[in-house]
């Protein structure tokens, strides 16, 4: 059962990397704000599997909520900020 | 290989191939209205199931640690479904104001030689 | 919730009022929300605590009730017996929100993964309204709207108008239909 949260949480980080794809040629700043939502809740599934490899699940699943918690309000105050913004749209669209 | 192993394997497994169809529709989808339709509604499931299936998973040993362990997993899939939609929904606010325009099959062709996107305020 | 339309509430909002005439009359009334918000917040303290050492417990029972004693109108503002069959049915509407979800999810895969993606996908704008009156039902709707793949609340009103984000022709055309109504008879606004 090692063998196959090992491999489950590779491919996690892997898709991580393909979520951070479009962190870093997002046309404008909410494709970015996007991407790293997906990869905010992948990494919880992350800490969880780590919790269970490691057989310390008790103390990962609390790391888990407060980084549940925290990808959260990262996300409404960063679009909360971007709604004052003008000039976000003149970057969108070049594809 | 009993019965529990194979209930978790199956949810960890649907939950992985719900974050897969995340990720390659985020790359994939045209404009940032649609993408945000795979960032947060199959990321949302993948959690469900993949956090459901380490729950189930960690009862294997019962206990009332065990118990307390698996109440806090459910507790992140309550607060992650209630989350969710909030989340999407202060982004996609966020892109209305901005003046983003959605991306339509008909003037997807011609989006770049349009008239210049109106002042919002 | 966070629409700006809906957080600007109306000063004739019947949710604020019935609170505080209840506050200010009965006395009785205001005992079962201080009480559901005490066990609610307890119960909290004991699963993220984990821990049962009478100190620990003892520390957590005072702090939910500073936090019951502070909080309990905001978590409830007005409760009535009407409060409880809306619950009931709520709890019923949940599994049936999940089995819907899970097969919208299933049509986005296969959206997902289609090679010819741009040819499936018709991203469109809709407007409708609905007759839905309180803050609670047209904020059920909306979330539920948005949870179901397919389809985004961009807007709503307070007034039960809805704008919404919908990727392709099938997940448009189901829009209103019967989660309307399941929502509407939950809350009891069926005209």
């Amino acid at each position: 059962m090692n063998t196959f949260f090992l491999s489950i949480a590779m491919g996690l980080c892997l898709l991580m990397f393909m979520s951070l794809y479009r962190c870093l040629f997002g046309p404008t700043v909410l494709d970015r704000l996007i991407g790293v939502n997906a990869i905010g809740s992948k990494t919880v599934v992350l800490l969880l599997l780590i919790g269970c490899l490691y057989e310390r699940v008790d103390m990962f699943v609390d790391i888990a909520l407060a980084y549940a918690f925290l990808n959260f309000v990262a996300v409404i105050a960063a679009s909360r900020y971007f709604h004052k913004r003008k000039g976000l749209y003149e970057e969108s669209f070049n594809d | 290989m009993n019965i529990i192993d194979i209930i978790v394997a199956f949810l960890l497994v649907s939950g992985f191939i719900f974050f897969l169809g995340g990720a390659i529709g985020i790359i994939r989808m045209p404009d940032f209205y649609s993408r945000l339709h795979p960032a947060g509604k199959l990321d949302t499931l993948g959690i469900g199931a993949m956090v459901a299936g380490l729950a189930v998973y960690n009862l294997h040993h019962f206990s009332l640690t065990a118990l307390l362990v698996s109440g806090k997993m459910l507790l992140i899939v309550f607060f992650v479904f209630m989350s969710s939609p909030t989340a999407t929904h202060s982004i996609v606010d966020a892109g209305m104001r901005a003046g983003l325009r959605p991306w339509t099959r008909k003037e997807g062709a011609n989006m770049e030689q349009s008239e210049p996107r109106k002042e919002e305020n | 919730m966070t629409d700006a339309n809906t957080g600007a509430r109306s000063p004739e909002n019947p949710l604020k009022t019935k609170g505080k005439v209840s506050l200010g009359q009965e006395e009785k009334q205001s005992f079962a929300p201080f009480m559901i918000t005490f066990v609610l917040m307890f119960a909290t303290w004991l699963i993220l605590s984990g821990n049962f050492a009478p100190l620990l417990i003892s520390l957590g029972l005072i702090s939910s009730l500073i936090v019951a004693w502070f909080f309990h109108d905001l978590l409830f503002p007005s409760l009535t017996g009407k409060h409880l069959g809306i619950f009931i049915k709520f709890s019923a509407y949940i599994p049936w929100l999940i089995i819907e979800i899970i097969k919208a999810n299933f049509h986005l895969l296969y959206l997902v993964f289609h090679p010819r993606m741009k040819e499936l996908i018709d991203p469109h704008i809709i407007d409708f309204k609905t007759n839905l009156e309180s803050d609670l039902a047209v904020t059920t709707l909306a979330n539920s709207i948005t949870l179901t793949p397919g389809t985004i609340t961009v807007t709503t009103g307070s007034d039960g108008s809805y704008r919404v984000h919908a990727i392709d022709k099938p997940s448009a055309e189901a829009l209103p239909g019967t989660m309307l109504d399941k929502v509407a008879d939950i809350y009891g606004e069926n005209k």
